[in-house]
């Protein structure tokens, strides 16, 4: 029964977000805490000299000042940092030793009785460097960019095609650094239990993942160590893997043995992961018709010196679009910067942001519509590996966008649409993501009052899982909603990745399914067991529906949950059950979208303003149609970001970030968004998994700064390669 | 042996939610930290501690202020409003009400700012249409992108008012 699966339903923890109940990391209390404040390095490489506390210790009312000189034991092998989704190399170790490997890394600690007296203290740390050569910038380091030994499958002979193309168009993309900036400052609150027993509240997007770092980084059992994340506001990629302040908070509370708390500042945060600067190259070669001979797709990123961190960007292009010679190379060069994270759709959202850039750029030489340019080159095979889709219907997006954008009344010729004294232009691209799916458990608690409790460790970062597996349990079980409570975030639960990649959706619902169904046979069992029920010998298997047990048989026999637990003398009956997905390598396994856009540019000051966004995306089963529509919208304002304010700035003489705030880091704000229309795209797929799931987190964003940069393009004859598109490069 | 002092603890008296709160605090702590660490009043949100972002937007004296900005020293006297104040006997205000309709928030953590300072903006009288109350938001930053959403509960609870 699907009585709330597929429907718009309100999230289960509004209530707590709308009246200020909901407890985020830094907001847990504990007896006699503490609070600590971090003193970052303001050099980009060398070694610390001297580093004199004395000052600070001086402060009344600090209690302690943590450096790499007198700290307790921290372990000393990289198996110990590297947690579960750590890239190849040598994790940082805050306050290991006297290195120093980043501009903003962190160097000491000053606990305090209160915050303020910390932070006042922090600015009286003396610290003395010995600076080593360094380098920031990877365009001027791009000839010394290595080779990633990362697996793809060139087809044909890419470089012999694109010469002997008809046309061609090669270029250049830039997509900058540019830092996640969560809302919620990364905070840890590390609660001294006794006896060497912590419980920590993480900002993070995989709690389990945290508790194992921890327990290695600190030689603890995992008796020892507990973390939860009950709500984390905002991550985006960045709380997946764990961040430097828990390992400070708990450092210090290890040391002081009492409660630490420690809150980084804004620009502290910025020395914490980024999506990498990345230099794609994209070269495609056409026949006259339109049909693609040659695909090649190159990028240069940035990754640190001590972790090689890269993504798929550059297998789209060889994935989506149908070309008989293909060829992709990813490229890192090592900077002396903190490495890199996922940031939503890592490697596609800069991958397939310059490949839709060169699409169009294509589609303006062919003369073509630039829909009718991929349709010309659209695959229903994945092209990479040979393989049908489980499931695409990007061509019905392209339709059902187009028409609800009204993309036939486009006028070709860039310049060729006003509304005033403004530019307006029209632009679209493709999206594409993954559908992955990963091993959860869930615990389902079944109460004689018919209640279900349903667990799990999973993290809901505002993605709504909390409300997912309300409705998923709900349906499973038979029960209205108000008669679900969900525990999610706390490492005691029963297992779950970190929640990132889109995969929480599909792989939490099934776990859901899973726990619910043994519940459902043992309640059938106990039905059946019971004398003179109406349901005593009825062989036909049971539903689960309006809190009964009905059995499918003809004659409709049912009883209440509730009657049969109390005849059964079951206060509650308890399942857990890990799912885990069939490998499958017969199919491909991907969402689609297709994005339009108008932007309106003041043709006297170049500013631009993106008017209107339609988003038509197909990803398999929409769970609940009002948090996914807002997934997918807030997607779209990520790409607006991305085309037109977003940028991590460095300058390079001190290898230090220069708009390390959020105010001069400019991300969209209210005035800034329009209407943004999302149409989800009947895609029913029952070879992926059983519900069809196929997970929103990340396929919004991609696609939607090439449709806007496109749509640029269209206002203004002008391409504009190097993002962010900021009216100084419009007037130029 | 602690020889440099800490700025001496200043009385005051804040009418936080309705309700007489006495503290003692330091002149360098903000309005935001008291709520949240002396008065454990945690619904107001610390995302920047510069004004850049909103997220501790209270209503000091029913108008809104960025309370990271605001010394809690100065405001000796002044009735603060709180998220924890908004709803009146377990009924929500118009706007949290609005806010759960509309889906007008995802992570959650701007949103007693944004719905502080949408109370602000009603009393203000401001705001006629969707333009104006996107312009007079600005000051509120959302990561999750919420802002179509936020203008539509805030036009609800408009037309409710």
């Amino acid at each position: 029964m699907n009585a709330y699966v597929g429907t718009p339903t309100s999230r289960v923890d509004g209530r707590a977000k709308v009246t200020g109940a909901a407890k985020y990391a830094g907001e847990f209390s504990a007896e006699g805490l503490v609070h600590g404040f971090v003193v970052e390095a303001t050099i980009p490489r060398g070694r610390i000299v001297r580093l004199d506390t004395s000052e600070a210790l001086k402060v009344a009312g600090v209690l302690d000042v943590l450096t790499h000189a007198n700290r307790p034991s921290l372990a000393d092998k990289d198996e110990a940092w590297k947690d579960e989704v750590a890239p190849e190399g040598s994790p940082f170790r805050p306050l290991y030793d006297d290195l120093i490997k980043f501009n903003g890394q962190p160097i000491a600690l000053v606990v305090a009785e209160e915050w303020e007296t910390a932070k006042f203290a922090a600015t009286l740390v003396r610290i003395d460097y010995e600076q080593d050569g360094f380098a920031t910038d990877l365009e001027a380091g791009r000839g010394s960019a290595r080779e990633m030994d990362k697996p793809h499958k060139p087809r044909g002979d890419a470089k012999a095609a694109l010469a002997a193309a008809t046309l061609r168009h090669e270029a250049d993309y830039l997509v900058p650094t540019e830092h996640h900036n969560p809302m919620e400052l990364y905070a840890t609150t590390t609660v001294w239990e006794g006896d060497g027993k912590l419980t920590v509240y993480d900002k993070t997007q995989g709690v389990q993942n945290v508790q194992k770092f921890l327990c290695g980084v600190f030689d603890k059992k995992p008796e020892e160590i507990r973390v939860l994340s009950p709500y984390v506001g905002g991550a985006f990629g960045s709380g997946l893997r764990p961040q430097y302040q828990v390992v400070l908070a708990t450092l210090a509370a290890l040391a002081l043995k009492r409660s630490v708390r420690v809150v980084l500042t804004r620009r502290q945060m910025y020395g914490l992961g980024y999506r990498p600067m990345t230099i794609e190259h994209v070269a495609l070669g056409a026949g006259p018709d339109g049909t693609l001979d040659a695909v090649s797709h190159e990028a240069i990123a940035v990754t640190s010196r001590y972790e090689d961190f890269s993504r798929n960007d550059t297998g789209w292009a060889e994935q989506l679009y149908k070309s008989p010679n293909s060829h992709s190379s990813h490229k890192l060069i090592d900077l002396d910067v903190s490495t890199p994270c996922d940031m939503r759709a890592p490697g596609a959202a800069s991958g397939v942001c310059a490949l839709e850039c060169a699409m169009d750029e294509l589609a303006v030489a062919l003369k073509l519509d630039p829909v009718e340019l991929r349709l010309k080159c659209y695959s229903d095979r994945d092209q990479s590996e040979g393989l049908p889709y489980t499931s695409k219907q990007l061509r019905e997006c392209y339709a059902r966008g187009a028409e609800a954008f009204g993309w036939a009344r486009r006028n070709p010729a860039p310049r060729s649409m006003r509304d005033g004294k403004e530019l307006v232009g029209w632009g679209m691209a493709t999206g594409v993501w993954e559908a992955l799916q990963m091993p959860v458990a869930v615990r389902i608690v079944l109460t004689a009052n018919g209640h279900a409790e349903v667990s799990c460790a999973a993290s809901d970062i505002g993605t709504g899982t909390y409300t997912i597996v309300a409705q998923v349990a709900a349906d499973a079980l038979g029960l209205p909603i108000e008669n679900i409570s969900v525990r999610l975030a706390d490492s005691t639960l029963p297992q779950a990745p970190v929640e990132g990649g889109s995969w929480m959706a599909a792989s939490s619902a099934h776990a859901v399914l899973g726990a619910a169904e043994d519940i459902r046979q043992e309640l059938a069992r106990l039905a059946k067991a019971i004398p003179g029920s109406p349901l005593a010998n009825d062989a036909a298997d049971v539903l689960l529906i309006d809190g009964m047990i009905a059995s499918e048989g003809k004659n409709g026999a049912a009883v209440s949950i509730a009657d049969v637990m109390r005849h059964s003398k079951l206060e509650r009956i308890e399942k857990e059950k890990l799912n885990q997905f069939a490998e499958d390598k017969s199919h491909a396994r991907n969402t689609h979208s297709a994005v339009f856009a108008e932007v309106k540019v003041d043709e006297e000051l170049g500013v631009i303003r993106v008017t209107r966004v339609v988003s038509a995306v197909a990803a398999g089963r929409i769970l609940n149609t009002k948090t996914g529509r807002s997934q997918i919208m807030g997607s779209v304002v990520w790409g607006i970001g991305m085309a037109l304010h977003e940028e991590t700035v460095m300058d390079h003489r001190f290898g230090r970030i220069m708009n390390a705030n959020i105010a001069e880091y400019h991300i969209p704000v209210n005035a800034d968004i329009h209407d943004i229309d999302v149409i989800f795209v009947d895609e029913p797929d029952s070879r992926i998994n059983r519900m069809g799931i196929k997970g929103l987190g990340e396929i919004g964003i991609v696609g939607v700064p090439a449709a806007i940069a496109n749509a640029v393009y269209h206002a203004t004859g002008k391409r504009i390669r190097r993002f962010p598109i900021t009216l100084d490069k419009l007037l130029d | 042996m602690a020889d440099i002092t800490i700025p001496e603890r200043i009385p005051i008296n804040l009418v936080v939610n309705g309700e007489r709160r006495a503290l003692e605090l330091t002149p360098w702590t903000t309005l935001l930290d008291a709520l949240r660490d002396r008065l454990e009043l945690t619904g107001t949100k610390k995302g920047c501690d510069h004004g850049q972002c909103g997220a501790c937007t209270v209503l000091v004296n029913g108008r809104r202020v960025n309370s990271c900005l605001t010394l809690a020293v100065m405001k000796d006297g002044a009735e603060i409003t709180t998220i924890e104040g908004l709803a009146k006997d377990g009924a929500l205000h118009p706007l949290q009400q609005a806010f759960i309709d509309h889906d007008a928030f995802q992570c959650g953590y701007c949103t007693p700012g944004q719905i502080c300072s949408a109370a602000g903006l009603l009393a203000e009288g401001r705001a006629r249409d969707a333009d104006e109350i996107r312009e007079l938001m600005s000051g509120n930053l959302c990561r999750c992108g919420a802002y179509p959403n936020i203008v539509a509960a805030i036009e609800q609870a408009m037309s409710r008012s």
